[in-house]
């Protein structure tokens, strides 16, 4: 299994665009940084044929450290939830997406 | 935010770029990923997050309304896991622990 990094991504971008590697990669990272902006705003980030980022709130609840069995409460806090879309689940799977996306 | 809505912010940071280029930047972006998954591969942005496929083995299913058993193929499912940074980031900064992992290491021993 292969990993793709921020420079598969950006060269992509330059194979496809025909930017400059450079201005190719300072896009990448402007994309990722307008996505994370949104989502620290608490705005969820819908992307057609690709899937939702949201973020969801959850409340306070004791935890233990399991190690050592005392109990910690876990503090209130936000997560991160990604919600793919139809499309895209079709497609790792290599077959035909659906023709309405609902989850997108 | 939508990916429109996307494609806009990076049009108006970027007056230098002609629209259908812009589109096309941020439409490579996500095919590369998914192109990735569908291979099986993982993409990994540092700070950011990583996309994953996780296999599911084939099972068999019920007909919630006759009951009636049916074989589910497998498949794989698209997983996101946040990045450190991204993950901080939404909760407005590094954590603020209740008590330091070394406090409570030490509490445990006494107990």
């Amino acid at each position: 299994m292969n990993t793709l990094t921020r420079a598969d991504l950006a060269e992509a971008i330059y194979a496809q665009v025909g930017l400059s590697r450079n201005e190719s990669a300072a896009l990448l990272e402007t994309v990722l940084e307008r996505i994370s902006a949104a989502l620290e705003a608490g705005e969820p980030v819908k992307i057609a044929a690709f899937g939702t980022f949201l973020v969801r709130q959850k409340g306070q609840r004791v935890g233990r450290n399991p190690k050592t069995g005392v109990e910690v409460p876990i503090l209130p806090r936000k997560v991160l939830a990604f919600r793919p879309s139809q499309v895209l689940r079709a497609r790792i799977n290599n077959q035909v997406p659906p023709k309405r996306d609902d989850a997108a | 935010m939508t990916k429109s809505e996307l494609i806009a912010q990076l049009a108006a940071a970027n007056p230098h770029l002609r629209q259908p280029d812009v589109e096309l930047i941020v439409a490579t972006i996500f095919d590369e990923i998914t192109a990735a998954l569908a291979r099986g591969d993982r993409v990994e942005l540092r700070g950011f997050g990583a996309f994953s496929a996780k296999r599911r083995e084939p099972r068999t299913g019920r007909n919630p309304r006759t009951g009636a058993a049916v074989a589910v193929a497998g498949k794989a499912v698209p997983y996101f896991k946040p990045g450190k940074e991204l993950r901080e980031r939404i909760n407005g900064g590094p954590p603020q622990k209740a008590t330091s992992p070394a406090q409570g290491a030490a509490s445990a021993r006494v107990a």
